[in-house]
């Protein structure tokens, strides 16, 4: 029998999960296009800034964001002064936190499809007279779709169980930002939590199952659509 | 007419050519794999940029390096169908075709959507997808593709040369008909000269980044340079001749050419059109007298102009026949046989099965 304690976990992991993919996207895609595409100074510098998240533990990048997303960070304070937006211990704070660890997935897979992209094909749209903007919209971007989709789904999947981070930035409150791992974490810490541990358990397990398996079937599914 | 003269220059290798091809008309940009035949034709469309140079379309500079114009590709209006076709793959054949149209001012627009699906005869197929099409009709969609982005010149890269030769007449009289309905001028790649003597009208012959010559096909066709390419097989003199009778029973024609009249193996082409017709040097035969009871079929009273050893060991003939050049190949103990010298009078026996089986039918306005 779920809990109003595992619902609102769950409710809050998927929240969390999605508002950070659907926040990160759009520099995932500007990001992997640079890191593909252009040529700048400092590209390998930037190229491994981007994946650090992959590599640090996850409490020093809650812990960055705490010193520039805090209410008295550079950032975080700017964020309140001028839209009354506080990040810090809230709902969208875990999104970003999220959204910073599990950014480094997202571009892995965008890249990897950018540079499946045929470049003919785009020096084809441009010989009927795309514009670099138009051929990209027109051309590139629906070419990378098995790519987005999968990376999205893969870094949504990721999302629901981020930790570290989430608890290092935005704290462990009930219905605000004890998402499913949260949870579980204060289960086990709890004399009385070994069934809720037990089922939160389950709970992550099914979950992240489910998004790899969707991750797959979508990926297949759009290839069959586009052609080889 | 289409001026180019370019430059190009990399460790490996290096492009140099400048020619000036008639609009309309077809020219070939002839020559073996890897003589920079693709590097220049994407310099033309703006693919690619020289590293000195200059591109004119009937008058309006789209690359003068000098002057520091290089007109982006997406803006020259150049249409370039690729030898791997290069279809959208997440489009329909009807995407495809319309991709072009869409972006081609709608002043600019005189080809028609319906008009190039019949013409190509792609109107079974507007519903598929790319990866459902065999390769001749990739190169169908790709050429209407092209044709509708309303190009003011149409660039082809061996779009031929991913199919196998069978199916190549899947492709060519399309080609032929698209010459024939839009006065459209043409770049077409090939290192297939068969190809290039059904199409085009004037030759560009390449050769290791090197241009080495340019011209009408049937002056081409005498010159040392395009033989050295073609090989002993192909070397042959290109002539264009006005039909005056058909025997369509036996498949066979009168040609006036020159002076003089010959008689081909050609069908569907009917009295008062144009024909061309390569007539091999290996198929001429030369008797010092008129000679009887043979089946050749053309026997005509010509002159030496010049002998020379060609670069296979034998000798090549040049002879004037009824004003027109015909060249013949034949051995040293042939020549030494005939006693043959420079002025003399010698009869050229063609037989009239031999000119390449099929004659080339070329369109007035190309001519």
């Amino acid at each position: 029998m779920p809990s109003s304690a595992e619902l609102d976990a769950l409710r809050l992991s998927l929240e969390v999960a999605l508002r950070s993919v659907a926040f990160s996207l759009p520099f995932a895609v500007l990001i992997a296009w640079l890191l593909t595409r252009a040529r700048f100074p400092g590209r390998m510098l930037f190229d491994a800034f981007v994946h650090l998240p992959l590599v640090l533990p996850p409490v020093a990048v809650g812990y960055v964001l705490l010193i520039l997303f805090g209410v008295r960070g550079p950032i975080g304070g700017w964020l309140r002064a001028h839209f009354g937006i506080e990040l810090a211990f809230t709902t969208a704070g875990a999104a970003l936190a999220t959204a910073v660890m599990t950014f480094p997935l997202l571009v892995r897979a965008i890249r990897l499809s950018l540079e499946n992209v045929d470049r003919g094909l785009e020096e084809a749209a441009r010989t009927l007279g795309a514009s670099p903007l138009d051929r990209f919209v027109s051309i590139t971007l629906p070419l990378m779709l098995p790519g987005i989709l999968a990376g999205a789904v893969t870094a949504f999947s990721a999302g629901l169980g981020e930790f570290g981070a989430v608890i290092t930035f935005a704290s462990n409150v009930p219905g605000v930002t004890r998402t499913l791992p949260l949870a579980l974490y204060t289960a086990m810490q709890s004399p009385t939590g070994d069934a809720l541990a037990l089922r939160l358990a389950l709970l992550s397990f099914a979950l992240g199952l489910s998004g790899l398996l969707a991750a797959e079937l979508l990926v297949r599914r759009v290839r069959r659509l586009l052609g080889p | 007419m289409l001026k180019v003269a370019v430059v190009r220059k990399r460790p490996e290798f290096t492009l140099e050519a400048s020619f000036a091809a008639p609009t309309p008309g077809i020219t070939a940009v002839f020559g073996r794999s890897g003589s920079g035949k693709t590097t220049l034709v994407n310099m033309i469309s703006g693919l690619l940029a020289p590293d000195a140079g200059e591109v004119r379309l009937d008058d309006e500079v789209l690359t003068d390096s000098r002057a520091g114009i290089a007109v982006p590709a997406e803006r020259r209006r150049i249409g370039y169908v690729f030898q791997d076709a290069r279809l959208f793959p997440h489009l329909t054949v009807a995407g495809n075709l319309r991709y072009g149209e869409k972006r081609a001012r709608a002043a600019l627009q005189v080809i028609g959507f319906d008009e190039v699906v019949s013409l190509l005869g792609l109107a079974q197929l507007l519903e598929r997808r790319p990866r459902q099409l065999s390769g001749g009709e990739r190169q169908r969609v790709s050429l209407g593709r092209a044709l509708l982005s309303q190009p003011r010149l149409l660039l082809l890269d061996e779009p031929l040369a991913s199919i196998d030769a069978a199916r190549r007449e899947e492709v060519l009289p399309y080609l032929e008909a698209l010459r024939d309905r839009f006065a459209i001028p043409m770049v077409y790649v090939s290192h297939q000269f068969d190809e290039v003597l059904r199409l085009a009208t004037h030759l560009v012959l390449l050769d290791g980044g090197r241009m080495l010559a340019e011209g009408p096909v049937s002056e081409l066709s005498l010159r040392p340079e395009l033989q050295s390419i073609v090989g002993p097989d192909l070397v042959g003199a290109v002539l264009e001749g006005v039909v005056t009778r058909v025997d369509p029973e036996h498949g066979s024609a009168d040609l006036t050419v020159g002076r003089g009249t010959v008689q081909v193996s050609v069908r569907g082409a009917p009295v008062g059109s144009r024909v061309r017709l390569q007539i091999l040097a290996r198929d001429v035969i030369l008797a010092a007298q008129p000679v009887q009871g043979l089946s050749v079929r053309n026997a005509i009273a010509s002159t030496v102009t010049a002998i020379s050893n060609d670069d296979y060991g034998q000798v090549l003939v040049r002879l004037d026949v009824g004003g027109e050049t015909v060249l013949a190949r034949i051995t040293h103990h042939a020549q030494k046989a005939l006693n043959l010298r420079t002025g003399d009078a010698v009869w050229t026996l063609v037989k009239a099965v031999s000119t390449r089986g099929h004659a080339f039918r070329i369109t007035p306005a190309g001519v």
